[in-house]
């Protein structure tokens, strides 16, 4: 059964990779979204099998051998447990609604056999990732679809904004990969085998001992889950390597929704959660992880308060919510960021969903500011987002854990965060209950500025805009597809097909009952009978217990921010819709740092980019060109040259010349012949 | 004074040596140049026929009736490049004769 969760996606972009022009774009579609709906269904089997079965131990299913070389055998296995199954039903489940929600989003792109063979590309190396036995396997999963990510950011190739997102992406990924990389190769220093259980078993043996590196003695545990995290930041786009993920919203919406929201995005959060008895042994690891969760929660929500493209506040508010994920983990409940990765992937890929079924209806317009009133136009669409908004801001009744999906997820993180010790967690108690007022705040002002008020054309849209500050507007303009589609030009919005509303009602689903329905057994008293062993808790790892009996106010404190973000929004766009513009114009320093996203890309511009293109220059021009080029091949060539041009000029063409030459010749022969006849 | 094989000899030296320097320092006509050639073949015949009478061996003049042979064939084909050569280039001053220039 796992076999064919696992591989069916790879079979469906074999065949359409490989044959999709053969057989024509609907099929194309066809072959890959009905595997894509078998292993969705075949996923939620195992997760009621494993997740409410008896089995204790992780089962281990071996496929096959990778290779062996000296002490490091590597083999392909499956590891099934209630983590895996959690994130196969995630994954299969965002991956089948957006291969449906695709055929109606792309259906007037020509490349969708290309699509849809990299979105099932995409789900097979996110599978093998999360089904992972061994470090090694997690790393083919992990670069896996760190490439599909990459040709999918990149699908539409003729636009470079597209191909420079692609690349920044693949790039910084790189950087946490390096990080990750690392860790492998200590932890197989350490231990003396990637395989999940052998380290396991090992690590406890090895705790305390110390690595020496650069001079100075580290805990090695430590320095393997930093470098190990430092993989996880790259993947989850946290704060330092977080620049990618806004602009990766270049790619299609639909992608955007499955990779940079519900899944790829939260590997890192898998990650640690697979490792968790590894981190359990390194503190100073999970305070780092805490601190960094905390900061990311903060700074994307803050950024996500200014920005004017409908998905890049979607993709702020992503990594903001990543954010809080690993400040759960960080503050030990593991299960609290699994837990919130598991409904986040539902709310946020039905707002992602939604706002590529807004920009379809506003004929591939993505800027806020030209938006406005669709409520009565795409009605369908307004609820869905509604539900979306109402999910990830946390709507719920306090003190109960009656509620939409983030309410009971993200308040269970913010408690988690106010009764643990560990240091750091302090700040980020503070950061995520900011960080809450500020979703709520940027998710109603996405409802208010698409939804409601007055609809703004293309003419009049700079006018209503917050200042004149407009930085950003290359990218608002973008989705370069062909704008001759068979609806015409009335620029009137419309309601997307069936096809595209379909997948937002079941995530909606998703969104309102995944919290209430699941939080018994995520975090609540039926913790152990469904983690059983696939999360490490230490004995005195009682944080779910104490998050219960958090104070009433800090139980309320979310609600409160929630509906304080809610009120200021609601005063701001609705009430007096002059008031951010005046706001903005009061704090110009403020707002342009926001707008600019705390001048991150400038920063890594001034700091690595144009050194790296300084030094890569230097060796080109200086180091290829000069040194290489001048005396190798072209120094050659060029002596080569200088002694032909001397010896053409023997040539000259004269008959009595050559002949006159010959005779020299044959009288020189001679005379030697002669000579040395003498002697 | 009796004709020994030194006079043939250095008849034939002679010729020969007018033959080179017709061949090096002519300027003007390429027919020249022939001649030349013919010259230098003749001196060496002369020089085969000297050795053969002088050491009773026919051989040497066999080898010269060779020589003219392939001396007339020479002459045939060489004038014939010339008729053509002249047809195509419109000259056959042995100056303007360098297409093979480097």
């Amino acid at each position: 059964m796992y076999d064919l969760i696992v591989f069916l996606p790879l079979l469906g972009f074999l065949v359409a990779g490989l044959f999709g022009p053969l057989i024509g774009a609907r099929n194309s579609e066809l072959v890959t979204t009905i595997p894509l709906g078998i292993c969705a269904f075949l996923a939620w089997v195992a997760f009621f099998m494993v997740g409410f079965g008896h089995e204790e131990h992780a089962q281990v299913l071996p496929v096959a051998n990778w290779f062996v070389s000296g002490k490091l055998a590597v083999d392909w296995a499956f590891r099934i447990d209630t983590l895996t199954v959690v994130m196969l039903v995630v994954v299969t489940t965002v991956s089948f609604l957006v291969h449906v929600y695709s055929i109606g989003y792309m259906a007037e792109d020509p490349g969708r056999p290309r699509f849809f063979a990299y979105l099932s590309l995409f789900t097979f190396a996110m599978l093998m990732l999360v089904t992972a036995d061994n470090l090694v396997q997690m790393f083919f999963g992990w670069e896996g679809v760190g490439l599909a990510s990459y040709l999918l950011i990149g699908f539409w190739y003729e636009k470079p904004s597209a191909n420079a997102a692609a690349i920044k992406a693949f790039i910084v990924n790189r950087i946490g990969d390096f990080g990750f990389a690392l860790g492998i190769f200590l932890v197989f220093a350490l231990t003396g085998s990637v395989t999940f259980d052998a380290v396991f078993g090992a690590a406890p043996g090895i705790a305390g001992k110390t690595i020496h590196v650069f001079g100075a003695d580290f805990d090695a545990w430590t320095i393997t889950c930093l470098l190990l995290f430092m993989g996880a930041m790259g993947k989850s786009a946290q704060f330092l390597l977080h620049t990618w993920l806004p602009d990766a919203m270049e790619g299609p919406t639909p992608v955007s929704a499955l990779i940079h929201a519900a899944t790829m995005v939260t590997a890192g959060v898998f990650m640690v959660a697979r490792l968790s008895p590894l981190f359990d042994l390194a503190p100073v690891a999970l305070s780092v992880v805490t601190i960094v969760g905390a900061t990311t929660a903060f700074f994307a929500a803050t950024v996500g308060l200014v920005q004017n493209d409908i998905k890049r506040v979607i993709a702020y508010s992503t990594c903001s919510q990543l954010g809080y994920m690993f400040v759960g983990l960080g503050v030990g409940g593991y299960s609290l960021g699994i837990f919130h990765l598991f409904t986040h992937a539902f709310f946020k890929a039905l707002l992602f969903l939604g706002a590529g079924s807004v920009i379809n209806a506003m004929h591939h317009e993505q800027d806020m500011r030209n938006m406005g009133g669709l409520r009565k136009d795409i009605p369908f669409t307004y609820w869905m987002m509604l539900i979306g908004t109402l999910a990830l801001t946390g709507v719920g009744i306090p003190f109960t854990s009656i509620g939409f999906a983030g309410f009971v997820s993200k308040d269970a993180i913010i408690e988690a965060a106010y009764v643990s010790q560990r240091p750091g967690a302090v700040y980020a108690f503070l950061c995520v209950v900011v960080a809450a007022g500020f979703t709520s705040f940027y998710s109603w002002r996405l409802i208010f500025m698409t939804f409601f008020g007055e609809r703004r054309s293309m003419a009049d849209a700079h006018g209503h805009a917050h200042g004149a500050i407009h930085e950003d507007d290359a990218h608002a303009h973008d989705e370069p597809l062909p704008d001759d589609h068979g609806h015409g030009h009335d620029h009137t919005p419309h309601e997307s097909p069936q096809v595209m509303l379909i997948p937002l009602a079941v995530l909606a689903l998703g969104a309102v009952v995944a919290g209430f329905a699941f939080r018994h057994f995520f975090i609540g008293g039926g913790f152990e009978g469904f983690w059983k062993e696939a999360l490490f808790l230490a004995p005195d790892n009682k944080i779910l217990e104490q998050m219960e009996t958090a104070p009433w106010l800090v139980s309320l404190l979310p609600t409160l921010m929630m509906a304080g973000g809610f009120v200021v929004a609601y005063y701001m766009y609705i009430v007096e819709p002059g008031a951010p513009r005046a706001l903005a114009q009061q704090n110009p320093i403020l707002y342009r740092f926001l707008l600019n996203k705390w001048y991150f890309d400038e920063i890594y511009d001034f700091l690595f980019v144009r050194p790296a293109f300084w030094l890569g220059r230097l060796f080109w021009k200086g180091g290829d060109g000069f040194l290489i080029d001048g005396l190798g091949p072209d120094g050659v060539s060029a002596r080569v040259i200088d002694v032909t041009r001397n010896v053409v000029r023997l040539q000259t063409g004269y008959i009595y010349h050559y002949a006159f030459a010959m005779l020299l010749g044959g009288a020189a022969f001679i005379t030697w012949f002669l000579v040395g006849g003498i002697r | 004074m009796i004709i020994g094989l030194t006079h043939y000899l250095t008849l034939a030296a002679i010729l020969f040596t007018i033959g080179v320097a017709g061949i090096i320092l002519n300027r003007k006509n390429i027919i020249i140049i022939l001649m030349s050639v013919e010259l230098i073949l003749l001196s060496v015949n002369i020089n085969l026929v000297a050795f053969s009478t002088n050491s009773g061996d026919l051989t040497g003049q066999i080898f010269a009736l060779f020589v003219l042979t392939v001396a007339a064939a020479e002459a045939a084909i060489g004038l014939a490049i010339l008729v053509t050569y002249y047809r195509n280039r419109g000259t056959i001053a042995v100056e303007d004769i360098n297409a093979l220039k480097g």
